[in-house]
């Protein structure tokens, strides 16, 4: 039990102002602090900089192809599970300039988009988002051939996690081994406590960076039960997740069943509308577009979020190599799951549902993988 | 060469996506809708590649695509010659550019041609079409260093007599007694003394060890899948034959997601691949 007890006499609790001071330092800091608001009946995450921007007493009711937000009965501040938005957003932004050339007469100069100089605090993100910010490095951060960009964004970035305490409909996490507690990959990470009137955050630094903002805030230690009550939050979570998915051996699974007929079911429902690949947190591809002024005297590149259910996504002359929206869909769930852990050594997938919420029509990654499954038992 | 930003942090000397500005020096038809364009860099230091590589090549204003590098790597300023076929909207504006136009020029990418190991070995190199392109610096490697290889057997096939590419170099290597040259044509008028049929049926035709053999092959896919059955089918293993895919590119640094093709980043991991690499991606359609 040494060990619990080390963790606790680091475990700190801040009370409703010692969250606020959290969000003043960090913007003292110079971080542009980025968090959880309700907007257009979602709760999207948008520049924060007081408490009482964050969606008190809101909760959200996820299932295939369905997002609401209902309220809750108590003021919990992330009483919800992720909605439409990820951090992919702010580290790797939808549209991004590469690029501008001037011309003059025959001369061309060719002038990069200057790096990001902003810095980010990241305030709630949850065990499956720090997993997809971690395999999204793997993406960008890959030796030579690194995206300058993210990695600016990604050096500078500041997170504050949140361990979730309330599982969404969608959300299995559990399966994917990627949650609902965090446990590394923060600057800070906090535990709502919600209960017989107090609200307080169990918190506990995770670097040098965080224990320095921690160091100034109005605090107490932690109460070992306020730390058991933590722990507790995360077990229940845990234990009360919308979807589950048999991962150890998926990757083999869908390898060898390329030409099961699931695929043609599927793409029977699938409309290729790519909302999937927008709201996944590690969905990364992307295609650029060239400009030009009416002259031609500046011209530039800019590249922006592509989805491989867009008919372009393959497009070589003379067709695309994926026509069919079975050889789209099955290009996105078995890279996902699949052929993402040859090239990056993880899958792709961090169980967060989104892909589910958001798909027009309902269609449930882990129901198509269970279905690819039995259909070898059978 | 360090480039510095307008304002904010310095930029990484090594800036992937940035393209650098070279001049075309000679354009040069090839065929009704091909081209050759021989670039020569702006600043001066020649790009060097290895025979299978690409460059992404950019028309300012326009938009950026791979195209393989088609000229002699050993050649003086590099050999930067690309030979484009007039197809799209950027390939078409690339195929317009006179003499002194600025292309953007990143690379070079990819995997390239078994020159090292194919040494010792007969060399059997398969072309469909423009696919001749890609396979000319393999060409002018092998007969640079002529006497490290054992026989060599270049089977090309093109749509029809007008189709075929480097007409001119193909007669001179036909003049030489080093290496077998054999031409098919899909179909021909009756002006045609040459053989007509598929590419795949000069394979028999021509001598070579199959069990010392490395075999290149770059062409349409579907051409290119055949052609390694045939090769198959003539004793050559999986593991001494290379093949050149294609598919659609955004960066060329395996960041887009475009150009996956299994496991593979075609722009990284390709575009050469062995076929034993390849193994069942060729047969499963639409992957």
């Amino acid at each position: 039990m040494n060990a619990d007890r080390a963790r606790t006499s680091q475990m700190i609790t801040l009370e409703m102002d010692g969250l606020q001071a959290l969000l003043d330092a960090l913007a003292k800091r110079g971080y542009r602090v980025v968090g959880p608001k309700l907007r257009d009946q979602a709760i999207v995450y948008d520049d924060i900089a007081s408490v009482r921007d964050l969606p008190a007493g809101w909760t959200d009711e996820q299932e295939g192809g369905r997002y609401r937000v209902t309220r809750r009965s108590d003021d919990a501040l992330f009483g919800y599970a992720v909605g439409p938005h990820s951090w992919k957003r702010f580290l790797y932004p939808p549209i991004q300039q590469l690029w501008r050339a001037r011309h003059k007469g025959s001369a061309v100069s060719v002038t990069p988009e200057p790096m990001p100089s902003e810095r980010f605090a990241f305030f709630g993100v949850r065990a499956c988002e720090l997993h997809a910010i971690e395999i999204q490095d793997r993406v960008f951060m890959n030796g030579e051939m690194a995206d300058p960009h993210y990695k600016a964004r990604r050096a500078n970035a500041f997170i504050v996690a949140v361990n979730c305490g309330t599982a969404g409909g969608t959300c299995f996490c559990v399966s994917m081994n990627t949650g609902p507690g965090v446990k590394q990959g923060f600057d800070i990470a906090l535990t709502e406590l919600v209960e017989g009137g107090a609200h307080r955050f169990v918190v506990e630094a995770g670097s040098d960076k965080g224990r320095e903002v921690l160091a100034a805030l109005p605090q107490r230690a932690a109460k070992p039960e306020e730390t058991k009550a933590a722990d507790a939050v995360v077990a229940k979570t845990a234990s009360s997740m919308g979807r589950t998915m048999k991962a150890d051996d998926v990757r083999e699974v869908l390898m060898r069943n390329l030409d099961n007929p699931r695929w043609d079911d599927v793409a029977e429902r699938c409309m290729t509308c790519g909302n999937c690949t927008m709201v996944c947190p590690t969905c990364f591809c992307m295609t650029v577009e060239d400009a030009s002024d009416l002259e031609g005297l500046e011209t530039s590149r800019s590249r922006r979020w592509d989805s491989c259910f867009t008919m372009d996504h393959s497009y070589v002359h003379g067709g695309s190599v994926r026509a069919s929206s079975k050889a789209r869909y099955r290009q996105w769930l078995t890279h996902k799951l699949a052929t993402w852990v040859d090239q990056f050594g993880t899958s792709g997938c961090v169980g967060c549902g989104r892909c589910i919420t958001w798909c027009p029509v309902g269609i449930d990654i882990t129901e198509e993988v269970s279905a690819i499954r039995n259909s070898e038992s059978r | 060469m360090a480039l510095v930003a307008e304002k904010g942090a310095a930029v990484p000397a090594h800036d992937p996506m940035l393209p650098r500005v070279a001049r075309v020096r000679k354009r040069q038809r090839d065929l009704a809708d091909v081209w050759t364009l021989n670039l020569e860099m702006e600043d001066g230091e020649p790009l060097k590649f290895a025979p299978g590589q690409f460059n992404m090549l950019t028309v300012f204003g326009v938009g950026e695509i791979p195209i393989s590098i088609s000229g002699d790597p050993a050649q003086d300023g590099g050999g930067l010659v690309h030979t484009i076929r007039d197809v799209g909207t950027v390939s078409g504006a690339l195929a317009r550019l006179g003499p002194g136009s600025a292309v953007g020029v990143r690379g070079p990418f990819g995997t390239s041609w078994p020159v090292e190991e194919a040494k010792g070995n007969d060399v059997v190199i398969l072309a469909g079409g423009l696919g001749l392109a890609p396979l000319r610096p393999m060409i002018y490697s092998v007969l640079a260093n002529r006497k490290h290889y054992g026989k060599v057997a270049l089977l090309y096939g093109a749509r029809g007599p007008g189709e075929i590419l480097f007409r001119a170099e193909l007669e001179q290597w036909r003049r030489r007694l080093d290496i077998e040259l054999q031409v098919t044509v899909d179909h021909a008028e009756t002006d045609w003394y040459g053989s007509v049929g598929v590419v795949t049926t000069l394979i028999p035709r021509a001598t070579f060890d199959p069990q010392n053999t490395v075999a290149v092959v770059c062409g349409p896919e579907i051409m290119m899948r055949f052609g390694a059955a045939a090769l198959r089918k003539a004793g050559v293993g999986d593991q001494s034959m290379y093949l050149s895919m294609e598919r659609s590119m955004k960066c060329a640094v395996g960041l887009c997601g475009h150009c996956q093709l299994g496991s593979a980043f075609v722009c990284r991991d390709g575009p050469v691949f062995r076929n034993d690499q390849l193994g069942s991606l060729m047969t499963v359609k639409e992957l």
